[in-house]
């Protein structure tokens, strides 16, 4: 039986107020659940990062709950948001967001190192993560040295070291070429399939389609599709809700 | 080890040109309060070095005496009265003023302080004696000069021979590092030919030094000896030290302006340290949004920037304690040399990380301000 690892109920958002007050999300009803690679895709400006921040805990909803891994994020304050972070969430950013000047296994190391895992087991599982992005012999490489398909490969072996439960990717393919888009995608789905694990990633991308397992779209801040892959089905596209 | 101290070190040293600017910004300022600290110490130890120096328990000083170089005549009853205090061992007697000593080879006349005591006492003789000996003050005409005076007075070995105010003196003992705080060079001699060179009638001094008895209670003594005087006060050398000391320091503003410029130097130091680690953490801005969406806490990231803080505090205060040592050496034989203390060096460490982590402040502002969500965005 999958997890939830992610529960979002009812989640709205306001940004701004007064005349610039924007109702960016409307009521978002989600659950992530292990095991899975979850696309969420739609036009700019939809709530796609807003939604993504949301689930993230880098922002605090309007109104509704998130629980990770059962804990709601209800009233928690920015240190607390960041302890369930870092125990629960790894993060791919667009623009990999590596720290310049530490090598490709520091910037791994860091997801630990934050965590207060400084052990000499740190290092080496920063170097399996390496290992299972197929980084193993650029560990020592500083992020200049590496391409933008290493780097992001990089960016997921961070998001990966700490085992965490939710991985929360926005746009882990748009800075890529083709070949390489494909092949962070390929590695992403691999990780996915762990049941311990649930994968959510925000993309405008469709040739990152076949790689998931559940496909929502959002519009004006409402989730208005839900398609899900039926295994059972020769992979093909099932809808589990359309919006009227 | 943490990953702080490496990001902190890498993010300092990835950026030279900002590196040097907050080194220089350190080394200037610490530079600055060490020679302002440093002349500082020296002026305040100079200004009481007689003091210091007199094998004293007690002075009896006219009253109102501001500081050792300012005295006016005690009339000699005083050494009187004292003697016939119980406790008393000794009253000694010393004469201190300016005088004019004339060059050998008839050259101009350069101002002198005369320091005037019983010759042979302990009262207060000429410490530091490299050549000649201090007993020798007993001899006629006899003067003891310190040798970083010699160009200014003319002579330069012992036997050589001047005139104080028209009268012959002769270089019996030569001391070093006996200096004062103004340029003008002190001149050791006998009680009698001090009273004769300065026009001191016999039996007025401007100090009788009081020695107690073995076992005499002090606090009595001072009492009765308070008790009979009219014109003179009774001081401990402490006291009279502390009051020659706010004299010059503060009185005279002298001391105050040296404190004033080592404080510009802090806060010129700050400012400029603040600066740089304010720029520094703002071209970093979105390495720390990312270490908060990764899930660090603040305090990692604080810690990031008060040990870059830190580091350069390190940095800047080894460069200016060599610079402060090598000044040390350079002003050695200077009428107002630089001092460094074990204390001063570790008040000035103390000082320059104070001042680098004050400097952190509008950085750790920025920073504590970051919305980790921004991550999103770029």
């Amino acid at each position: 039986m999958t997890e939830t690892m992610i529960e979002a109920a009812g989640i709205t958002k306001v940004l701004g107020e007064g005349a610039g007050r924007v109702d960016a999300l409307k009521g978002i009803d989600l659950a992530l659940v292990g095991g899975e690679l979850t696309l969420l895709m739609g036009p700019s400006g939809s709530g796609k990062t807003t939604l993504l921040s949301v689930l993230g805990c880098m922002l605090s909803p309007t109104g509704g709950s998130v629980r990770i891994r059962g804990h709601s994020t209800s009233g928690l304050g920015p240190e607390a948001l960041a302890m369930l972070r870092r125990q629960h969430v790894g993060f791919v950013f667009q623009s990999y967001h590596l720290f310049p000047t530490l090598t490709a296994a520091e910037n791994v190391r860091l997801a630990l190192d934050v965590r207060g895992d400084r052990s000499a087991l740190a290092r080496l599982r920063a170097r399996d993560a390496l290992a299972t992005v197929g980084l193993a012999d650029k560990a020592d490489a500083f992020p200049r040295e590496l391409s933008g398909g290493q780097q992001q490969r990089v960016a997921v072996a961070r998001a990966i070291v700490g085992a965490p439960s939710v991985i929360l990717a926005d746009e882990p393919t748009a800075a890529l070429d083709s070949e390489n888009g494909h092949a962070v995608m390929t590695m992403l789905a691999e990780i996915a399939k762990d049941p311990a694990r649930a994968l959510f990633i925000v993309t405008h991308d469709p040739r990152i389609m076949p790689f998931a397992h559940r496909i929502l779209r959002i519009e004006d801040g409402r989730i208005v599709s839900d398609q899900r892959r039926s295994e059972q089905n020769g992979g093909a596209i099932r809808a589990l809700k359309v919006a009227s | 080890m943490s990953l702080i101290l490496t990001l902190a070190s890498r993010n300092l040293f990835h950026d030279r040109v900002r590196l040097i600017a907050t080194v220089v910004g350190i080394v200037f300022s610490i530079v600055l309060v060490t020679v302002q600290l440093g002349v500082f110490l020296s002026f305040e130890r100079m200004i009481t070095t007689m003091i210091d120096h007199a094998q004293a328990d007690f002075w009896i000083a006219p009253a109102e005496t501001k500081s050792f170089e300012g005295s006016a005549l005690l009339s000699g009853r005083e050494r009187f009265h004292a003697l016939s205090v119980n406790g008393v061992a000794e009253v000694l007697p010393v004469v201190a003023g300016y005088a004019s000593w004339r060059r050998p080879n008839g050259g101009a006349s350069t101002p002198v302080f005369l320091v005037g005591s019983p010759a042979g006492s302990a009262a207060l003789r000429p410490w530091n004696v490299v050549e000649g000996r201090a007993d020798d003050l007993s001899m006629p005409d006899a003067v003891a000069i310190d040798r970083s005076y010699f160009t200014q007075l003319g002579v330069d070995r012992l036997g050589g021979t001047a005139e104080i105010d028209n009268q012959k003196a002769r270089v019996v003992a030569i001391t070093r590092g006996i200096r004062s705080f103004t340029t003008t060079p002190q001149v050791f001699t006998s009680l009698e030919r001090g009273r004769s060179y300065l026009g001191v009638p016999a039996s007025k001094a401007n100090y009788f030094i009081v020695r107690l008895a073995p076992n005499a209670d002090a606090a009595k003594v001072r009492a009765r000896l308070a008790a009979g005087l009219t014109d003179a006060e009774v001081l401990t050398p402490e006291e009279f030290g502390h009051r020659s000391r706010v004299f010059w320091l503060f009185d005279t503003g002298a001391g105050a302006a040296l404190l004033g410029s080592a404080i510009l130097g802090i806060i010129v130091g700050t400012i400029i340290v603040a600066q740089t680690l304010y720029s520094s953490t703002k071209d970093h801005l979105k390495e720390f949004a990312t270490l908060r969406a990764i899930g660090s806490s603040r305090a990692y990231i604080l810690k990031v920037i008060l040990i870059q803080a830190l580091l350069s505090a390190v940095i800047g205060f080894s460069i200016a304690a060599a610079i402060g040592v090598a000044l040390v050496q350079a002003t050695a034989d200077a009428a107002l040399p630089v001092i460094m203390t074990p204390g001063l060096t570790l008040g000035l460490f103390a000082l320059t990380v104070t001042m680098c982590a004050i400097a952190a402040i509008s950085a750790i502002r920025v920073v504590t301000r970051i919305d980790p969500a921004t991550v999103f965005a770029q």
